[in-house]
């Protein structure tokens, strides 16, 4: 009796809903129903693939058997997809080193923890981090950086690349802005010449035009050159949303700065910026997921940033096919990391609100 | 008070705190400010009228270098505006302006507007800039919106807070660019009454206004500006009552109706 009732103000209360958002109008029954079909024909099959048929920790002749997914291929190469060509004994240190930046990171997105304590704790995380990688003292082996790859590289060069482009791309926005001639041109030429040409066409040049212009003997590491690739090419986006941001704000703010006797840093650092930036922070956090995102454009000047470790397994001879186990494992990934930006951007334009 | 008070005014030469002479600007082809010349004394009160468009605003941003004059000499408190930098961020800290927009920085509460050009010009201890900006904000009656934060005031209040933000700086000029216009009517007078008062102070002022009253019971003179040009220049009573110029008296006929 009592369940009859509770069914019954269940339905009354679910029926309107569905007659409301799904069934209102003949055409969009026609889309629900198609839809509905669609994801009966993809969703089982899916799950049946993923998860009810799947192996996870078998030898790749026992995948060959089954026909669900091979995730062992992820399983049984895990380390190398994760840590690349880094010693095997010594993976720790890697491991180690992403430990030490995402808690950072995590530490870090609360705002009251912004403090000249915490900037401290990054420079020494940011040494200890490199020390880690690196080695070569404190009893710490050698690892030269072109053993360096997979997630740690991926991590290194998106989180250098967003550290530095952003404010270079603030002083590119304020030097498009600036009355000086000579700044101007610059910002703008700059700016123009970046955004007109792809990122590929920056790493290529990084890895094989701009040697040729070094004076022999000086070599500047593979790895730094398409760090700095990376960070040229993002801050002529952000400078262009920065420059956006600049212009929202009212002459009177300026003249208001002016007028107290604050000098041009002082006014910028303390009255515009912090009003242009947080107006822009939607758009800059769009560029600063696709900048990390990019980063796996490495690979067309051999590095082994994570995309590359994962694709490398595939062409082991056991492991050849599974293909789709591997990207969804490495777009999973990238997922996680870029969800994670854009959930923060929005969390953080709201306390600031 | 009447304009008996300009007897108070020291004439003498160490007493000019600015001096205008020959001031010409352009923007672009338009001649905006023609031949100016204006001396204000320590402790003088001025108020500037005049049609739109006539280069009140102009004039008076001139003086604070908000706009940059081509010709002519401009002199405050013994410093001359030039191009060095140095000069115009020293003279800006000894002026005050207050806009017709208010222009309060809405990132920051009522507080850290007031302390802002202090601590960060003056160099004053972040406590002693709150316990001015404190007392300022009692002076404009509005303590308690102290942590507020601009949006949440009214113009009204927005502008008495935008005065005391000046005053905070301990200026020896205070420039106010029709300061009431943008305000809805009943508010007009609580902002009026504020500046009566920093009149009574003995503050140096420059107020671009069309009210009649306000002019009435503190200034020294008037001028009225029109076509770049200082047409009329009279004690306040002089001024309203018996204007000498034609234009003067179409002015007036204008704004009295
Ligand atoms: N930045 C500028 N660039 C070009 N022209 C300007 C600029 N600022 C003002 N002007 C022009 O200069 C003239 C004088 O302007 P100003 O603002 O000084 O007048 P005003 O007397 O204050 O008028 P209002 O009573 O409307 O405020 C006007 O014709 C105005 O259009
Ligand atoms: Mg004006």
């Amino acid at each position: 009796m009592n369940r009859e009732l509770q069914k019954k103000s269940f339905l009354n209360r679910i029926l309107p809903w569905l007659k409301e958002n799904l069934f209102n109008g003949v055409f969009n029954s026609i889309i629900t129903i198609v839809l509905l079909f669609a994801l009966y024909k993809i969703i089982p099959p899916f799950i049946k693939w993923a998860f009810v048929d799947s192996l996870w920790r078998s030898t790749a002749a026992a995948c060959r058997e089954g026909n669900g997914a091979c995730w062992s291929v992820i399983t049984a190469n895990l380390r190398f997809i994760i840590f690349g060509f880094y010693p095997y004994d010594l993976q720790w240190r890697p491991l180690l080193a992403m430990i030490l930046l995402v808690g950072l990171l995590l530490y870090s997105k609360n705002r009251n923890h912004w403090n000249k304590t915490l900037f401290y704790g990054w420079i020494a995380g940011l040494f200890f981090m490199g020390l880690l990688m690196k080695g070569g003292i404190l009893g710490l082996a050698p690892v030269e950086s072109d053993k360096w790859g997979g997630l740690p590289l991926t991590m290194m060069l998106a989180f250098f690349g967003m550290i530095a482009a952003y404010p270079l791309g603030v002083v590119l926005a304020l030097g498009r802005r600036s009355k000086m001639p000579a700044i101007k041109t610059f910002s703008v030429l700059y700016i123009e010449l970046i955004r007109g040409v792809p990122l590929i066409s920056l790493l290529f040049m990084s890895s094989i035009l701009f040697p040729l212009f070094l004076p022999e003997g000086l070599t500047i590491n593979k790895i730094i050159r398409a760090q700095m690739a990376i960070i040229l090419f993002t801050a002529a986006y952000i400078a262009e949303v920065v420059r956006g941001g600049l212009q929202a704000i009212a002459k009177g703010q300026y003249e208001a700065a002016d007028s107290l006797g604050l000098s041009f840093p002082q006014k910028m650092r303390l009255i515009i910026l912090p009003q242009a930036l947080k107006i822009v922070i939607p758009p800059s956090v769009g560029i600063l997921i696709s900048a990390f995102k990019d980063t796996s454009l490495v690979v067309i000047i051999a590095l082994y940033d994570l995309l590359k470790t994962s694709k490398s397994t595939l062409s082991n001879p056991d492991w050849m096919g599974y293909s789709p186990e591997v990207y969804l494992f490495v777009a999973a990934i990238y997922f996680i990391s870029c969800f994670a930006m854009s959930n923060y951007s929005r969390k953080l334009e709201k306390e600031l609100h | 008070m009447t304009n008996e008070t300009t007897t108070d005014i020291h004439r003498d030469s160490q007493d000019k705190i600015i001096e205008i002479t020959g001031l010409h600007k352009w923007f672009g082809e338009l001649h905006v400010l023609q031949d100016i010349n204006l001396t204000v004394y320590k402790g003088e009160r001025i108020v500037i009228c005049g049609p739109s468009g006539s280069g009140k605003s102009t004039l008076i941003r001139c003086i604070n270098r908000l706009e940059e004059h081509q010709k002519g000499r401009i002199i405050v408190d013994g410093t001359e505006l030039s191009n060095n930098i140095k000069n115009i961020e020293k003279i800006r800290a000894e002026v005050g302006m207050v806009f017709q927009h208010f222009n309060l920085f809405p990132h920051l509460s009522i507080l850290e507007n007031l302390t802002l050009g202090p601590i960060w010009v003056r160099k004053t201890p972040q406590k002693e800039a709150e316990e001015t900006a404190m007392f300022y904000l009692e002076k404009v009656h509005i303590a308690e919106q102290a942590l507020k934060y601009p949006g949440q005031l009214s113009g009204g209040q927005q502008q008495r807070v935008a005065i005391a933000r000046s005053l905070c700086m301990k200026p020896k000029i205070m420039l106010f660019d029709e300061p009431t216009s943008a305000l809805d009517p009943e508010m007009v007078k609580e902002v009026l009454d504020v500046m009566i008062n920093l009149a009574e102070d003995g503050m140096t002022m420059l107020v671009v206004s069309h009210e009649m009253g306000f002019a009435k019971s503190v200034a020294h003179r008037v001028l009225f500006v029109d076509y770049g040009k200082i047409v009329e220049e009279n004690t306040p009573h002089q001024f309203f009552d018996n204007p000498q110029h034609d234009r003067t008296k179409l002015f007036l006929s204008q704004i009295l109706h």
